[in-house]
């Protein structure tokens, strides 16, 4: 099961990279574990500056912004 | 830090060399006075040497970033450079600041935090990076 972790403190940029991850694991038949990580000191622990965040298995894949939904994709093959 | 949402606004990162000599401590001091003074946000270089991704992505994902190096040697800029980050590169041997014969004093911090913040206010990259700002958080 892939971990996924989506860094942001709520804001609609951040509740939209949530969907699209949610859509992108979905489609691709991916089992995840999606967790929202609002706390900014667990957030600077990864070195993120800028949210939204999206991590993968430990792993920070894109700060500051939201990817396509086929950029996600390839993050979580 | 981190509560720059949607990495709207332009975030700038600073970094600083932070080498063992003198000069290396002033752009240290340099670039923290500019960070308490909300010019830029200061982040870690090591992280970046590291190969740590949140620093590399953030370095990645930020309008600008601004390296401050005491020397010619210019480990800050060669360090972004080495993950494709191109910054504006400010190098205190380039404002006359020598390794070994430059004090810590407060009036060369403020002279390089000065001289900092004019090379960003004149740089192209930074004017571009200024146009591209979104406005408000998340818009």
């Amino acid at each position: 099961m892939k971990k996924l972790e989506i860094l942001g403190t709520g804001c609609p940029k951040c509740i939209k990279l949530e969907e699209l991850t949610r859509k992108a694991a979905s489609e691709l038949g991916i089992e995840a574990e999606i967790t929202k990580v609002k706390d900014i000191n667990q957030i600077m622990n990864y070195g993120v500056m800028m949210t939204p965040a999206l991590v993968v298995d430990g792993v920070v894949k894109v700060v500051g912004k939201v990817p396509s939904l086929e950029d996600i994709k390839k993050y979580l093959k | 830090m981190a509560e720059n949402c949607c990495g709207a606004g332009g975030v700038k990162l600073l970094y600083p060399c932070s080498g063992a000599a003198d000069v290396g401590e002033l752009a240290d001091r340099a670039v923290r006075k500019l960070w308490k003074q909300g010019f830029a946000q200061k982040t870690c270089l090591a992280g970046v040497g590291g190969d740590v991704p949140g620093f590399v992505q953030s370095a990645k994902g930020a309008e600008l970033n601004i390296t401050v190096d005491g020397c010619p040697i210019a480990c800050a800029r060669k360090s972004l450079e080495r993950i494709g980050v191109k910054p504006i590169s400010i190098m205190l041997a380039d404002l006359g600041f020598k390794k070994g014969e430059s004090p810590v004093t407060e009036e060369n911090i403020a002279r390089i935090a000065g001289a900092v913040e004019e090379a960003c206010s004149i740089s192209p990259k930074a004017e571009a990076g200024a146009s591209l700002s979104g406005g408000g958080c998340c818009s």
